[in-house]
């Protein structure tokens, strides 16, 4: 087993789900990046674009201020460059069918016990478990 | 422009939250998703503390009338479990274990300037595209 980053790992999720708590009491929204990156790139001035801009720009705001309080940010890329392209399409036509990804579905749904959340987080953990399973063991 | 600003705050406590819990790291994602493997437990302290507290808030906001900053609350009113659903989360799934990646560590990523997170977030941009696509051919 790898040592699992226990104080990160608990500081970090109370902060993600803090951030889901105030998005909802202060904007009444759900938290879900692929759903706000997508009415960013759609450019949709009628419904809340203001908002969503400044959510992903703080995002990316955070990680700088990670790197210059904490240090660089931990990143080890797993994958090649074609994987990574393949890879980030799958992502990006996956959240946009299946209405959501780790954060929409995974903290904020499972939290208002939608039925479509509990679905899709089985799902996909599943399917990623059994893509690394493939990936690591069976092809390499 | 409070909503606005607002939102600008919650994003940085979510990029803080992602990478404070070493999230935005394809390493300790997919060292999670390898059960077979040298397991990695992380991923699950990061979803259980937050669950923790979006449990516990979650309800508690969404009885009153009307959020702080907006006349009404924006909830998914979907509840059917359809073909879309379910697809989807299997593109995203086989997406996020062949790169350690999803939205939000991606884009917190960005930071890093590490050309492989820029290139896997154009491609999950233009994969939203596709998928908007498909949307409008199946409905």
């Amino acid at each position: 087993m790898i040592e699992p980053n226990v104080a990160g790992g608990v500081i970090g999720g109370a902060l993600i789900g803090i951030s889901s708590v105030l998005m909802l009491l202060l904007l009444g929204r759900i938290t879900g990046i692929a759903g706000i990156l997508t009415g960013v790139i759609t450019w949709n001035k009628a419904d809340g674009l203001s908002w969503r801009a400044a959510f992903v720009i703080g995002l990316v705001l955070g990680a700088v201020l990670y790197q210059l309080f904490v240090g660089p940010l931990p990143m080890d890329m797993q994958a090649s460059t074609p994987v990574l392209i393949v890879a980030g399409l799958l992502v990006g036509m996956g959240t946009r069918l299946g209405s959501g990804c780790t954060s929409g579905h995974g903290v904020c749904g499972i939290a208002r016990r939608s039925p479509r959340s509990f679905a899709s987080t089985a799902t996909f953990m599943a399917v990623a478990v059994a893509t690394v399973f493939v990936t690591r063991h069976l092809l390499s | 422009m409070k909503t606005s600003i607002a939102a600008l705050i919650c994003g940085i406590i979510f990029g803080l939250g992602l990478t404070i819990s070493e999230m935005v790291n394809p390493a300790r994602v997919i060292g999670f998703l390898d059960i077979t493997g040298e397991w990695d437990l992380t991923l699950m302290l990061v979803m259980g503390s937050a669950l923790i507290v979006t449990v516990i808030g979650f309800p508690l906001i969404t009885r009153k009338a009307h959020p702080l900053l907006a006349e009404k609350f924006s909830l998914p009113t979907k509840t059917e479990l359809d073909l879309p659903l379910i697809s989807g989360a299997v593109l995203f799934g086989i997406g996020w274990g062949l790169a350690g990646l999803c939205p939000g560590p991606a884009l917190a990523g960005l930071a890093s300037l590490d050309p492989g997170v820029f290139l896997f977030v154009v491609a999950m941009i233009a994969g939203q595209f596709i998928g908007i696509r498909l949307e409008k051919a199946l409905a």
